[in-house]
């Protein structure tokens, strides 16, 4: 089972302080759609919104085009997965598949064979007789969704259901969900402000800000073409560098001068940019590290991240901007040398000063 | 250079440049200092009593002297007057009666009351307030409640022309009336102990239930009342013992009477030890209302934690 998610106009107050504004978003059947933020931009709140565990304000929220949003929680047809896992801690893992079953007055044998299925694809059999406070983090985690699978939603909501898991943990469970959705073919909505969960995991990530949606796109859109220069800071790291630049739009493409000189040409067509000032931005990857001297400017090395597969090299330019560039694994540059950065003009992007970003065209 | 200092440190074996390692877990005897106040009250103001009680409860004694050893005389001579066997009963049927009711009450006003409204914020401290009476007071509140022919209940039952029940005179309402003074009186403690258990569940246990269908009485039985179990036993156990030790109010309501009907152990153990002046009986029967409280207490948290391992 699977469902449009449709959102439309939705508003939401906290007393005096609006939480969402006026925000729409559709979301097509067996999408996995990654609600990606800052905290407190809004997120989990429109999640919650979608579970019904928050009213709506003002607008709607329809699922295959029949409105849910005064419907209690449990009729709306979808299953959500907690941050804090929120098992029931005195029923055993069973029991905590069950319930929900039960209380729509769904036979015995039925409900045994959902939770068969859900234990056999959470390879969970044996911790169905156990209670959650015997389970680790990550075996919680599984009965968790397992709660979610047994009740063939149309829609799974995750509220940032990785974050207490470790590191190592977080990376598998994060391949399962994805084998999971593939499987299922359900649609999903997984709420976060990890950029590598969302970038890993979404067909199309709604990045939020303030109260608002900053862009819809794909992973890659997002992180290849920003649509301001929030979403251009949040997604990736290290961060994209940032430089206040002079723009000289005399030729097609404009050229950013930065204030101690350096200059970029970038493939930015002149004619849809606007006077005012602009800020330049490139990503680390983007930024080789040369010679001092063979590249647009030249700057003294701060700090090094060594990653393994590159290196991130802090460099300090004459106005003590700093700029990350990137080299091989096994760069020879040592902290306090004099290196040389070239800016890739095709990955270059501009933005003005209420954010909106301008870039490269497309190839 | 370095390689020089660090040289000798590693051809030395191990153990001779290592220094004992500090155990701050290890037990030392001045830390007894911080509980020995503590220790020193205890000893004396419960544990020789409690055993001095005992050796009384084995001898003839009055105020005058200890006498003779009697052996299990005070015991054989109480377990054969009825007034005291009547207390007994009295003192079960008490705790039977109050003991279910504050559990409950007090249950069901923390479940009514645990919410973030200044409503609930001022019926919180209302109920609570009458624990912080006296006992001389609450009984005297009730007495003007229950008295006959003037009081609150009869003005009452007076306004629709029906007679009130005589609660402090019919043998069969008596120790009904003080129990209801009691529950009035204690209702405090439960209620506040129960809400501080429900205001720990977590919020997103409710969530899920929303999610799961579960409507108002299934969150009731499946989330909340499991999640409180540990409470509704400490309530229990706690009220038990406390209720066990009844006297103040039937001693300011009744007197005991009618009839010995409303005699609570305490005011059995009173009535013979300081004014008939039979220490030795009076230690007896002190010694098998302790036997019963720890028996009750015990039978209640043996029962409830084996069901507790199990579930």
């Amino acid at each position: 089972m699977t469902a449009d998610i449709e959102i439309r106009n939705v508003s939401k107050h906290f007393g005096t302080m609006t939480v969402l504004d006026d925000l729409s978003l559709s979301i097509k059947a067996r999408e996995f759609i990654v609600f990606l933020g800052p905290s407190g931009c809004g997120k989990s709140t429109l999640l919650r919104m979608i579970a019904g565990l928050e009213t709506v304000d003002s607008g709607e929220i329809a699922i295959n085009n029949e409105r849910i949003d005064h419907l209690p929680p449990g009729k709306r047809g979808i299953a959500m997965v907690f941050q804090s896992y929120a098992l029931y801690p005195h029923m055993s893992v069973r029991d905590n598949m069950a319930f929900g079953l039960e209380n729509i007055g769904m036979s015995r044998e039925v409900i045994d064979a959902r939770i068969g299925e859900a234990a056999r694809i959470l390879e969970m059999a044996r911790l169905l007789e156990r209670k959650p406070g015997q389970l680790s983090g990550g075996q919680r985690q599984r009965v968790a969704i397992g709660r979610a699978i047994v009740k063939e939603p149309k829609a799974f909501l995750f509220d940032e259901p990785l974050s207490n898991l470790d590191a190592a943990l977080r990376t598998r469970t994060r391949i399962e969900l994805a084998q999971l959705h593939q499987r299922l073919q359900s649609t999903m909505i997984f709420v976060t402000h990890d950029q590598v969960e969302a970038m890993t995991l979404a067909d199309r990530i709604v990045v939020m800000n303030d109260r608002k949606i900053e862009q819809i796109g794909s992973p890659m859109e997002i992180y290849e073409r920003p649509a301001t220069k929030f979403v251009a800071g949040f997604v990736g790291a290290p961060a994209m560098n940032f430089v206040e630049a002079t723009l000289d739009r005399s030729g097609r493409n404009a050229t950013a001068s930065f204030a101690d000189g350096v200059s970029v040409q970038t493939e930015i067509a002149s004619s849809q940019l606007a006077d005012g000032k602009h800020t330049f931005g490139i990503r680390s990857e983007d930024v080789r590290v040369v010679a001092a001297g063979q590249g647009n400017a030249d700057g003294v090395v701060d700090v090094l991240e060594r990653l393994g597969e590159r290196t991130l090299v802090y460099a300090r330019l004459g106005d003590g901007q700093q700029i990350v560039g990137s080299d091989a694994g096994n760069s020879r540059v040592a902290v306090g040398h004099k290196v040389g950065l070239a800016f890739d003009g095709q990955k270059s992007h501009l933005f003005s000063e209420t954010g909106r970003a301008w870039h490269a065209r497309e190839a | 250079m370095a390689d020089r200092l660090t040289m000798p440190q590693t051809a030395m074996p191990a153990a001779s440049v290592r220094a004992p390692s500090v155990d701050i877990y290890a037990p030392q005897w001045r830390n007894f200092m911080f509980v020995a106040p503590f220790l020193f009250f205890f000893t004396t103001l419960l544990v020789v009593p409690l055993l001095w009680g005992m050796w009384l409860s084995f001898h003839k004694a009055d105020t005058f002297s200890s006498g003779n050893f009697v052996g299990f005389g005070n015991y054989i001579r109480l377990f054969h007057d009825k007034v005291f066997l009547q207390s007994v009963w009295n003192t079960f049927y008490f705790v039977l009666l109050t003991v279910p009711a504050l559990a409950l009450i007090g249950l069901f006003l923390a479940l009514c009351l645990n919410r973030r409204t200044r409503t609930a914020a001022v019926l919180r401290t209302l109920f609570f307030s009458s624990s912080v009476l006296s006992v001389t007071i609450v009984t005297l509140i009730w007495r003007i409640v229950f008295i006959p022919n003037v009081g609150l209940l009869s003005t009452i039952y007076g306004w629709f022309g029906a007679t009130a029940p005589a609660f402090i005179s019919d043998p069969s309402l008596a120790m009904i009336g003080i129990a209801i003074a009691t529950v009035w009186w204690c209702i405090g403690l439960p209620m506040m102990l129960f809400l501080s258990a429900l205001q720990q569940i977590p919020q997103d246990i409710y969530e899920a239930a929303a999610l799961d269908n579960a409507s108002r009485w299934q969150t009731l039985r499946s989330i909340t009342l499991p999640s409180i179990k540990r409470t509704f036993i400490l309530v229990v156990i706690v009220q038990i013992v406390l209720q066990f030790q009844l006297f103040g109010q039937a001693w300011l309501m009744t007197r005991g009477g009618p009839n010995n009907l409303t005699k609570p152990i305490v005011l059995y153990i009173y009535d013979t030890a300081f004014r008939r002046w039979d220490l030795g009986m009076g230690a007896a029967a002190s010694e098998v209302l302790f036997i019963l409280i720890l028996i009750a207490a015990m039978a209640q948290y043996l029962v409830t934690r084996n069901n507790a391992d199990r579930t």
